[in-house]
């Protein structure tokens, strides 16, 4: 007697067959599956600052924002472009640095200090390294991985910007919901941009670079301008966060070159999904508030997150944004064969 | 005098840094981010046994070079095996490995007291009107019958040559019937007890801190990238290169620069010259 064998298939929804085309405009219905998830991302980030109003999280808000900054920046470079930069944390220091530069010598306002100091500290990131741009792969990886590390060894060995000190009596945010509203805003900006900027024809050929450079070379197309533009692109976001951190803790200082800035948004974007923008912030959402609950372990919450981070991608490296997205879309059934 | 007494002293310490993850990384293609953290496991694992389990000082070294090895082949069997070629997650999960490694480390206790392990030898000699230390003596020549040892062992024995073969073309040699994951392992585990060989050797000339695990990382992996990655003679000149320019920068700059030169030695090399000085990386893949 055979055995009765089967399969799971999974088969798109209806609707989601529907929506593809622009017949989504004809039913309310059909427009609500469209937009729901996007209305739950933008109507959750927003009312964050609402659901917990204490001071403890309000903090704990603004710095998961900026991680998602971070994680944002790459994701896009890794997974857009094909630049994996294990150097977040230079983007935040130089973003930081720089704005409390800003602040305390030149005297800008906090909200005309961390702009400047986005686009500035995002030349010199992308001056910084257009050398290191032809390098591919891991080579490109490890040369990021030290930057952070020179940058943090230079300003201790020449004593400059503070020394170990750091630089003290920076401004702060006008006011908490400012500084929430401010970063908040500032993501939902960057994840709706980014999202649309990877589908234009400029960013379809920084996917081309990822995925074949020498084809584009070939089509007459510099590579390391794109490559240039991209890390423009991902070290304003990086700056934009240490400039925000800079203001929110009144300090600047050598730990914003610490190593966490370059793990914690690698490992928010591994558990979130990688190459899909949103899962990324969500990794974030996930993983900077459990490990603020994980204080009173120590250093212990860096095990854990470093063993989740193994597990994720040793046997889940496609990410919760991803299999979110599979349910949502699809359904599974089983059918004999 | 002192510099070249020092500088080649510091520049063996470096060799013996890198020979680990240069020879994972020549053989499997693995940049292994765990390389520092199994340094300082070693060093915990020999003051543990000397001290709380109360062996005798050389079988402590057997067993911590031991322990190393089947670690260093537990994480590779289990975990790197399964992101092999896949250059991102290499890196992040070998590097989550150091974190949990040194990070545990850490939390079980290995802080604020100063731990120690003993030198070999006691007392000192001068040569050439430089005091130097018996041990310090010792470590150069050690190292240098390691290389030694090294080098017959990947010409003269079926295991060293297989390895080299890996390292050479990986599909060639499994044609020719050598199991490339077996060797890989082999490789990860040689690479994990010359870590530790590397630890008790230079350990007991200082104290065994955790942070030193993302150092000896940093100076491996400057060494391997500026002699080239797959060329040892080329991981032995660049540790001298960085280890005399090293020593000369304390001299006349002042300790806070130690580490500027090795971060500077990588990102210069990785910009003007990316294969290293004796690379035999083919130029296209790692550049546009």
């Amino acid at each position: 007697m055979a055995v009765a064998q089967r399969r799971r298939e999974r088969i798109d929804r209806g609707i989601k067959v529907r929506t593809d085309g622009f017949y989504a405009l004809m039913s309310w219905r059909e427009l609500g599956y469209l937009t729901l998830p996007r209305f739950l991302l933008i109507a959750g980030l927003l009312a964050l600052p609402f659901l917990m109003p204490s001071m403890y999280w309000q903090r704990v808000i603004s710095i998961v924002c900026i991680y998602a900054f971070l994680a944002l920046s790459f994701d896009f470079l890794a997974h857009f472009v094909g630049l994996v930069s294990l150097g977040g944390a230079f983007f935040v220091g130089i973003g930081g640095y720089m704005s409390a530069v800003l602040n305390t010598e030149l005297g800008l306002a906090p909200m005309l200090a961390i702009p400047a100091a986005t686009l500035l500290g995002a030349g010199v990131c992308t001056l910084l390294l257009l050398p290191c741009l032809p390098l591919r792969g891991v080579y490109f990886a490890i040369v990021t991985l030290m930057y952070p590390l020179f940058a943090a060894r230079t300003i201790e060995a020449l004593d400059i910007l503070g020394g170990t000190d750091g630089i003290m009596g920076i401004d702060s945010f006008p006011g908490p919901w400012i500084e929430q509203y401010f970063v908040i805003g500032m993501l939902l900006l960057a994840i709706f941009g980014l999202r649309r900027l990877v589908n234009t024809d400029f960013g379809l050929v920084l996917q081309a670079v990822k995925d074949n450079d020498q084809a584009v070379r070939a089509s007459a197309m510099n590579v390391t301008r794109f490559k240039a533009i991209a890390v423009f692109i991902g070290s304003a976001m990086g700056c934009l966060g240490g400039a925000c951190l800079v203001h929110i803790y009144m300090w600047a200082g050598i730990s914003q070159f610490a190593l966490d800035f370059s793990v914690l948004p690698i490992a928010a974007t591994v558990i979130g999904g990688a190459g899909t923008l949103v899962g990324p912030v969500l990794g974030c959402l996930i993983l900077v508030p459990a490990s603020e609950m994980l204080r009173e372990f120590g250093t212990l919450r860096i095990v854990f997150y470093s063993l989740i981070l193994v597990g994720f991608i040793v046997f889940r490296s496609d990410g919760l944004m991803v299999w979110a997205r599979r349910k949502y879309h699809q359904f599974e059934r089983w059918t004999e064969i | 005098m002192d510099i070249l007494v020092y500088g080649t002293i510091n520049s063996v310490a470096l060799a013996l840094y890198a020979l680990g993850f240069a020879l994972v990384y020549g053989v499997s293609r693995l940049p292994n981010f765990a390389h520092g953290a199994l340094y300082v496991l070693s060093g915990f694992i020999t003051w543990s046994a000397l001290n709380t389990l109360g062996l005798p000082y050389p079988l402590a070294i057997l067993l911590a070079l031991l322990a190393t090895a089947v670690i260093g082949a537990v994480i590779y069997q289990f975990v790197l095996i399964r992101v092999r070629g896949m250059e991102i997650s290499e890196i992040i999960a070998s590097y989550a490995i150091a974190l949990a490694i040194l990070e545990g480390i850490r939390y079980v206790g290995f802080r604020g007291m100063t731990y120690t392990l003993p030198v070999f030898l006691e007392g000192r000699t001068t040569i050439g009107g430089v005091m130097v230390d018996y041990h310090r003596l010792l470590v150069v020549a050690i190292g240098a019958a390691l290389f030694a040892g090294l080098w017959a062992f990947t010409r003269f024995t079926r295991v060293g040559l297989a390895l080299r073969g890996m390292a050479q073309d990986e599909r060639a040699a499994m044609m020719l019937g050598i199991d490339s994951d077996l060797m890989a392992v082999v490789a990860m585990a040689l690479g994990s007890a010359l870590a530790a060989l590397a630890a008790i050797l230079l350990l007991p000339l200082g104290n065994i801190v955790v942070e030193s695990g993302y150092n000896v990382l940093i100076l491996a992996i400057a060494v391997c990238i500026v002699g080239g990655i797959g060329s040892w003679f080329g991981a032995v000149i660049a540790a001298f290169i960085i280890g005399f320019a090293q020593i000369l920068t304390v001299v006349y700059l002042g300790t806070h620069f130690q580490m500027m030169v090795a971060l500077l030695a990588i990102i210069l090399t990785l910009i003007l010259k990316p294969s290293g000085l004796f690379g035999q990386q083919k130029e296209l893949e790692e550049r546009v």
